[in-house]
């Protein structure tokens, strides 16, 4: 866990940080050093254009990590209060909330993606709102439960016995004590939602071709297959950081679930 | 509960649901910005009104919302899910073609995913906290970590171009024909034509991309598998069963297993439906010609009619799929049968 928050902070800094440390403008072309293997000038080689791979790859957490986070905070948002309504009000709502839920987690989650993304137009934010649609149902379900469960504790009584209405019920009584659950699933999940964001992109539905962005940088190095470097790197890159994030999200979950730590 | 009524039941949990992917499916199709006869009929078709109209009368466009979708439903349930703007054929003949690479693949892809993902979460859990431990969930961090098309680029560096043990993209070789037509599966339509060199051929094509779906697959199971099993080590029957002096090989595989199992079991269901889908990717990197593929040009060619084939097809068999592990379930867990 410690290994993966070190590896997550430092690739956050490499980011931060890139404009600085970067050797070259992600964007910057040079034609005459076209498809380099890896030199002493450009560390990790050069791509089609003769663009600078490392400097490429340290821009693109710039990228990535934004949209993976974006994407797990806005799910998490929306599926909590999806679940939190359906759990706390119950009886029909409750019932219908959930068939929906159903319903979206029967489709294929990349496929439904891929169909919104090409709909509205290719490019980052449009892959970020299409991985919201397809991905808030398993954290309404959870949020379903944990509410269901809280809503017949004591302290809830308590706040209803002492005139406390339904939002604030809702929002201050029971969203702080089951907003962890939601967290921790969040974080083990953010490993996921980078996954499918790069795939999106690796399939041309995310930033425009010239952007620094893993996914990508592998689906254009993947017609250079000789020259790994192209694809080896930014993939590793994706790797790196979602193993990273896997780590963290695992630490909390056998932190908060003895059973597993065996 | 006897199997008949337990079946039941789940057939009529099932209906609505697909009822409901319908409507979803309808009304994604419908919520998209473009105008869908720009988006569904060819550029020379929308230059003849008549064409125009025939369609919008097909389709019931001038009509409101609820009767399309009447329409749509009606028209879905003749086997007509309009046609491909990109390949000009009916939905439905394109996916019936498409479909058997993915089952293939898919089914390959469960199966290596299985064999090694229970292996590894059996050895995981029985030397718990050993040197072994540490490298299998090493391996199956990597598993659900590397992206599937990081995996696939480096398993063709080294597996295909390098050592050249295995076939690259694709499903055959150039030279061989297909085998006839039986199932669409190549491998078994070789085998019942007793075609052995076509056999070994789709094997070796077989296996890289499946290799490196199984990888993503046995992740995911050797995690469940490994704590479902340990917990499972710590009960008071297993106990018992070492008590009554049981060979520990006996009461890990006979007692621990087949109760560790029941929660791999319940991921299968979830993770066919996904393996299909998440085959996008990994059909697209070994020009696999799946509904994964077909689904990737579509999306990027505006095809809506085919990918909401795609998707419904895909939800079906999501459908299905968990629809076969409910009945597993019942056979696994004497629990349903009693209560």
């Amino acid at each position: 866990m410690i290994v993966g928050a070190a590896v997550v902070i430092a690739w956050i800094a490499l980011s931060l940080l890139a404009p600085v440390i970067a050797p070259f403008h992600p964007l910057e072309q040079h034609i005459g050093d076209r498809l380099q293997a890896p030199n002493e000038t450009y560390l990790l080689g050069t791509d089609e254009l003769g663009r600078d791979i490392l400097s490429r790859v340290l821009y693109g957490g710039r990228i990535t990590i934004p949209a993976g986070l974006a994407v797990i905070v806005i799910n998490g948002i929306f599926g909590w209060l999806i679940g939190a309504i359906a759990g706390f009000v119950g009886g029909v709502w409750d019932e219908v909330m959930m068939r929906v839920t159903e319903l979206f987690m029967a489709f294929p989650t990349i496929i439904l993606a891929m169909a919104i993304t090409a709909a509205l137009g290719p490019d980052i934010r449009n892959a970020v709102i299409a991985l919201v649609i397809v991905r808030w149902t398993d954290y309404a379900r959870l949020t379903r439960g944990l509410i269901i469960e809280a809503k017949t504790a004591e302290y809830v009584d308590a706040a209803r016995a002492l005139g406390a209405k339904n939002p604030y019920l809702l929002f201050r009584t029971l969203l702080p004590n089951s907003v962890a659950p939601v967290v921790v699933f969040g974080s083990l999940d953010i490993g996921n939602a980078i996954l499918l964001f790069a795939g999106l992109s690796f399939l041309g539905l995310g930033p425009e071709p010239s952007s620094p962005e893993w996914g990508r940088m592998i689906s254009i190095g993947i017609h250079f297959f000789d020259q790994w470097w192209m694809w080896l790197f930014p993939g590793l890159a994706i790797a790196t950081l979602v193993m990273a994030f896997n780590f963290i999200g695992d630490g909390l979950r056998d932190m908060l679930d003895p059973r597993t730590r065996g | 509960m006897p199997l008949y009524k337990y079946v039941l039941r789940r057939v009529l949990f099932a209906v609505p649901l697909v009822l409901g992917i319908t409507v979803v499916a309808f009304l994604i199709a419908n919520a998209i910005p473009a105008d869908p006869i720009n988006a569904n009929l060819p550029q020379s078709a929308l230059n003849n009104e008549r064409l125009v109209a025939a369609f919008r009368e097909k389709w019931g466009l001038d009509r409101p919302l609820h009767i399309q979708y009447l329409t749509y439903l009606g028209n879905l349930l003749r086997g007509d899910m309009g046609v491909s703007i990109r390949t000009n054929n009916p939905v439905l003949a394109d996916l019936r073609q498409f479909l058997p690479a993915t089952v293939e693949l898919a089914t390959a892809s469960i199966f290596v995913g299985l064999l090694l993902g229970v292996g590894f979460g059996i050895v995981s859990a029985v030397w718990r906290n050993s040197a072994i431990d540490y490298v299998v969930r090493v391996f199956a961090l990597i598993g659900v970590s590397f992206p599937v098309f990081l995996l696939a680029l480096i398993g063709l560096t080294v597996l295909h171009a390098e050592l050249g043990w295995v076939a690259g993209p694709g499903r055959l070789g150039f030279l061989l024909a297909r085998p006839p037509h039986v199932t669409g599966l190549f491998t078994v339509d070789a085998l019942l034509a007793g075609q052995w060199a076509t056999f070994r051929n789709a094997v070796s094509h077989l296996v890289l991309p499946s290799l490196v779906l199984g990888m993503y697959v046995s992740g995911i199971i050797a995690r469940i598998t490994r704590s479902s099993l340990l917990e499972v080590l710590y009960t008071d029957y297993i106990r018992t069963a070492r008590a009554k002096g049981q060979l520990e090989v006996f009461v890990v595989l006979r007692h621990g297993l087949s109760n560790a199992l029941i929660p791999v079991v319940t991921l299968l269901g979830v993770l066919y439906g996904n393996l299909l889908a998440g085959a996008v990717l990994t059909e697209a990197i070994f020009a696999w010609p799946g509904i994964g593929r077909y689904a990737y040009r579509a999306a990027t060619s505006q095809d809506f009619p085919a990918i909401m084939g795609v998707s419904m097809l895909i939800a079906v068999i999501y459908v299905i799929a968990n629809f076969i592990v409910d009945i597993l379930y019942f056979f696994l867990d004497p629990r349903i049968r009693y209560s």
